[in-house]
């Protein structure tokens, strides 16, 4: 299949939407697919073959906040010229809503269109698609994607219709090698965690506080902490003769975020919930550490009732430690949960995903001509 | 002799009298035309926001273009006195993003429809910015005169509220050239 995929932010800024599309594009093109991005993006920086630069995003106050998106006659016209060039079988644009290429694309153009739409929106934003100028692009429509329920909600709560439900995809393939961190795991043993530290439902005291029933008697025991938010503030938590040995980073790379995962012997999640599916638990799976996690729906299902990971009742750090301490003890055990986990996780790899997505395309091109530009 | 020291007395008072209700006139005068610049500064704010709003449902713009000027409108009349500013400043930087693309002029050459609300927006953006300004002269004025020792004693401000300068981000940039 020939596909054209829009995307309305700038390649070049790191992104949820603008991850997804890339990770979509390349599952595709591994599936065999003919794939073709087009998302606005500077002409002389390096791209991926499959991109097609729509030229700089420009800052403009946007839903209340600057955001980078490409509009105005230049646009169009590359949109116009890329639909053209491309003889698409099938357009999929991602958040239609936003000002920006996909509105574009789905206005230029004419044919099969699929669109997946990312974030919940909101009801201001959804007035203004009852625009004409709105209602006329967003029509042409053919197949809605949402990529978590609060998406699809919203969506049909607000402009009617439905939308089929296809999550993100982990990208296993990224996260199964890395380099651990210089030092780590050590010979005494390495717990990890990856999250917001002040998000109170992300679970991070809980951890602490496991740690410290764990550190008397586990002398060259670590934690390492990872993710947006106050390191120092959350350390003083800990008493003061143990917390040299819990490492608070901060928030890292991508690239870092991933050789966190790789310099831990156990990771944990200790969520207390707010979690629907746990992406950064998932990709602790991908990575191969085995995970101990509290048993909150979303864990429980991508752990598959414990057997990929071992679950703690939600919030209960003697529970955490106890279970810790156990797997820290039972070398075996981690080896089995390892390889458990990346048998799990590889159902939710982006390569089953866009084979979801596939489907999605075959349904809205049976019988139809291919994309065209519109008259 | 105390006759005439006490008449010399009364008609210093009765001067000095004469001299604070003129000083509180002129404040007075000065508190209504910084009412009337603040009715002229709304009513240019309003006139923009209603020629921005009507270039973005032409459908002469694209799609994205004019979402993006719709909702910098919707969220100039959303706006409450608090963060007006910031609002209408918005809408100033949505103006300069949208009609400032290149190619944009070249695109709606030769249609009569087109050049009508550019210039339209144009000449808006314009009467807002002399009329922010002559607000904001008057205000300092106003606030400078009320500053005054004698004012402050004598309180005669009376209840007139304090006037406040308005800032915004109003400066016309790319847009000027576009009419």
């Amino acid at each position: 299949m020939r596909i054209g995929i829009a995307c309305p932010y700038s390649w070049d800024v790191p992104g949820g939407v603008q991850q997804h599309v890339r990770d979509l594009a390349e599952a595709l093109i591994d599936l065999g697919h003919d794939v073709s991005v087009i998302a606005p993006a500077d002409d002389d920086k390096p791209l991926p073959a499959y991109v097609v630069p729509a030229g700089k995003a420009m800052p403009v106050p946007y839903n209340g906040s600057v955001a980078r998106l490409a509009f105005g006659p230049i646009s169009v016209a590359r949109v116009r010229r890329w639909v053209k060039e491309g003889n698409f079988d099938v357009l999929h644009v991602h958040e239609p809503t936003v000002p920006s290429l996909s509105l574009l694309a789905c206005w230029v153009a004419s044919g099969p269109i699929v669109a997946t739409v990312h974030t919940a929106m909101r009801r201001s934003r959804v007035l203004l698609a009852t625009q004409p100028v709105m209602r006329s692009a967003l029509e042409k429509i053919d197949g809605r994607i949402a990529v978590s329920e609060a998406a699809r909600t919203t969506l049909v709560e607000h402009l009617g219709g439905d939308a089929v439900l296809i999550p993100n995809g982990v990208s296993t393939r990224r996260y199964r090698h890395a380099n651990p961190l210089t030092g780590w795991p050590g010979e005494g043993g390495a717990i990890g965690f990856l999250g917001r530290m002040d998000e109170p439902r992300k679970g991070l005291a809980v951890l602490l506080r496991a740690f410290e029933i764990l550190a008397p008697e586990r002398e060259k025991l670590r934690l390492l902490i990872a993710g947006p938010g106050d390191g120092d503030e959350q350390s003083h938590r800990l008493p003061p003769q143990i917390r040299n040995r819990a490492l608070f980073l901060g928030e890292v790379s991508e690239e870092d975020k991933i050789r966190v995962l790789h310099s831990v012997d156990i990771f944990c999640s200790p969520n207390t919930g707010g979690e629907s599916f746990g992406i950064v638990t998932a990709e602790a799976m991908a990575a191969g550490v085995p995970i101990v996690a509290s048993d909150i729906p979303a864990f429980h299902q991508v752990l598959r009732g414990g057997s990929a990971g071992e679950l703690f009742p939600v919030g209960d750090p003697e529970a955490l430690a106890a279970t810790a301490a156990r797997l820290l003890d039972d070398p075996a055990r981690r080896a089995e949960l390892s390889v458990a986990a990346l048998d799990a996780v590889a159902s939710y790899d982006w390569e089953v995903v866009a084979r979801d997505v596939v489907s999605v395309y075959e349904t809205v091109v049976l019988g139809r001509a291919t994309v065209e530009v519109a008259q | 002799m105390t006759w005439t020291l006490i008449v010399l007395v009364l008609l210093a008072l009765v001067i000095w009298g004469f001299y604070i209700s003129w000083r509180a006139s002129r404040l007075d005068r000065l508190h209504n035309r910084v009412e009337a610049a603040r009715t002229a500064l709304d009513l240019a704010m309003v006139r923009r926001s209603s020629s921005a709003y009507e270039l973005a449902s032409s459908g002469l713009l694209d799609p994205a273009s004019s979402l993006l000027l719709a909702d910098a409108v919707r969220r100039v009349k959303e706006a409450g006195q608090a963060d007006r500013d910031l609002a209408e400043s918005d809408l100033t930087r949505a103006l300069r993003a949208t009609l400032g693309e290149p190619g944009l002029r070249a695109e709606l050459e030769g249609r009569e429809s087109a050049k009508e609300l550019l210039e339209e927006v144009d000449a808006a953006a314009h009467q807002l910015f002399i009329a922010r300004k002559f607000y904001n002269d008057v205000a300092a004025r106003t606030m400078d005169a009320r500053r005054r020792p004698l004012v402050r004693v004598f309180r005669l401000a009376g209840n007139a509220p304090q006037p406040e300068f308005f800032e915004m981000d109003d400066s016309i940039g790319d847009t000027a050239t576009l009419s």
